[in-house]
């Protein structure tokens, strides 16, 4: 085993819940594509050449106060299950679960911050943070952007910008995205005309795992789509007035719901902290949907709730690789659903679980 | 090819590991690579965003998807068939090689064809600009362009009036572009 996992295993500083709007928004990430000019892309480059141009960034990065007690790992020399353990962690992107060739990653301890190499791209700088905070998430990938062009000629057009790729994300190659809870409004059946609405305007709404992923437990991914055209401020004023006005419209849906059915919707609450508390087997889909009931109950204003850092980290923790990587082997489905029960009820400090030892 | 694990139906996962340096290749049907947590990656293999609108370019324009399927870029080789299937370029002289063709698909998802952000060199301080991020002003790109158009139609006085104004943005910038 890579000794370097094991300092990843616990809560990711991302998702730690102590941040603005952090009950409903869980999360925000800003993403920058560059790639290094006269460098084929990977799909035409060497693997000489791409493992070079990885050296010499890696390099870079790890000289800059962001990375300063950072990693470096080749993603090659990990086994899958630890590749799919960071693509969980929202470190590497879904491809990577294939072949890993010249691929890298470079990653601060608290998991903020993060660059892919020879990815899509040959530089993807990731900046994450808890709850609703563009600005920052921006200006953290921007400062780490700064330091490596110092050192590297980026490829450059002079009409189209950063050069990227896949033409979805030339021009700034900068994705913001902001991970949503919005279930009064899936509730009251008004979120698919709202998400037509969001698309109409230039942004791009996925599930909680990203591109090609569904939406489960009322969770929304909500990204820009135009990289070209529009300066980088432009696309985070977007975004930012958008997610408000999400909130906004959520806040109304919620006050309806009160108004006209609080008790059925407690009761949903309850019976979903029931299920989380007592079960043998819980499904990846089933728990999600459960703790997204029961982080409701937070912007609802119920006391007695496990705490919304609790929530997350559950999110994050039962995730396949995840509970495989804790267990120290692997599992099969049906283990794996045993396991996460468990893990669960672990977290949620329930002690009384019948069962049949002691 | 049948898949490793139940033998029974088509392998449609394939996935690649080293392992104690030796490279095992691994080929699953769509419910056994379920069965082991790899959903991930068959929802990778549904459509991309990229090639949607590759696809939705093309069937537009489709008198013309023929002939560029030969083009070739001269700096990585790739054709643009290659590009079409994968959705990705080769290398950066691409976007210059296949030009017609991308400006077609760049206006469909971005509606632009023009960057307004950022540049190497052109950078102030992060966080001061993200809080005073001034409307941009004209871009000696822009300003060119509308140069070549005033002498093509003979309007050679605003003609001067544009050269003018680039002269003055190089002068501000302190980056007279290469090509001037």
């Amino acid at each position: 085993m890579i000794p370097i996992l094991d300092m990843v295993t616990g809560p990711v500083g991302w998702l730690s819940g102590d941040a603005p709007s952090a009950d409903r928004v869980l999360s925000t990430r800003v993403r920058m594509a560059r790639n290094a000019k006269g460098v084929r892309f990977v799909g035409k480059a060497l693997p000489a050449e791409l493992e070079s141009l990885r050296e010499q960034i890696a390099e870079r990065l790890m000289e800059t106060e962001a990375f300063a007690d950072g990693h470096f790992v080749k993603l090659a020399e990990l086994p899958i299950l630890d590749r799919q353990f960071l693509l969980e962690r929202h470190l590497v992107s879904h491809d990577l679960t294939g072949d890993a060739g010249a691929r890298g990653l470079v990653l601060a301890p608290d998991e903020k911050c993060s660059v892919l190499l020879n990815e899509e791209d040959h530089v993807r700088i990731q900046a994450m943070a808890p709850g609703l905070q563009l600005k920052a998430s921006f200006e953290a990938a921007r400062e780490i952007d700064q330091s490596l062009e110092e050192k590297i000629d980026y490829a450059v057009h002079d009409e189209l910008g950063y050069i990227t790729a896949c033409p979805t994300n030339i021009g700034t190659g900068m994705r913001a995205s902001i991970l949503i809870h919005l279930p009064a409004l899936v509730l009251s059946q008004r979120i698919k005309k709202i998400l037509t609405g969001i698309q109409q305007v230039g942004l791009t709404v996925r599930g909680f795992y990203g591109e090609g992923s569904e939406v489960v437990g009322n969770f929304f991914q909500i990204s820009n789509q135009v990289t070209l055209g529009e300066t980088e401020e432009e696309t985070l004023t977007k975004l930012e007035r958008i997610v408000e006005q999400l909130v906004d419209w959520e806040e109304k849906a919620q006050e309806v719901l009160l108004r006209d059915a609080q008790l059925q919707v407690e009761d949903k609450i309850l019976r979903a902290l029931g299920t989380l508390k007592y079960s043998r087997l819980l499904g990846s889909q089933e728990m999600i949907g459960l703790l997204s009931a029961v982080r409701f109950a937070h912007t609802l204003g119920l006391r007695n709730v496990p705490p919304i850092p609790v929530l997350n980290d559950l999110l994050l923790r039962c995730q396949p690789a995840h509970l495989q990587r804790r267990a120290g082997k692997e599992m099969t489905s049906e283990e794996r659903n045993a396991f996460r029960a468990h893990t669960v009820q672990e977290a949620l400090g329930v002690q009384d679980v019948p069962s049949r030892e002691g | 090819m049948k898949c490793q694990r139940c033998s029974d139906k088509d392998a449609t996962v394939h996935l690649k590991e080293v392992s104690g340096g030796e490279l095992r290749e691994i080929h699953l049907c769509e419910s056994c690579a379920n069965e082991k947590g790899f959903h991930l990656v068959i929802e990778h293999n549904k459509l991309s965003i990229a090639s949607q609108f590759i696809w939705m370019a093309e069937n537009l324009y489709p008198e013309s998807s023929g002939k560029v399927g030969a083009v070739q870029c001269s700096g990585c080789g790739m054709r643009y068939s290659q590009f079409s299937r994968a959705g990705r370029v080769g290398c950066e002289a691409c976007y210059d090689a296949f030009q017609p063709q991308l400006q077609k698909i760049l206006v469909r998802v971005h509606g632009a064809t023009r960057h307004k952000g950022r540049t190497p060199g052109s950078l102030g301080d992060a966080a001061t600009a993200v809080e005073t991020a001034a409307p941009p002003g004209p871009r000696i790109s822009d300003l060119r362009e509308k140069l070549r158009r005033a002498i093509q139609n003979e309007e050679y006085e605003s003609a001067a009036t544009i050269r003018d104004q680039i002269r003055e943005l190089e002068r501000e910038t302190g980056r007279p572009e290469e090509d001037a």
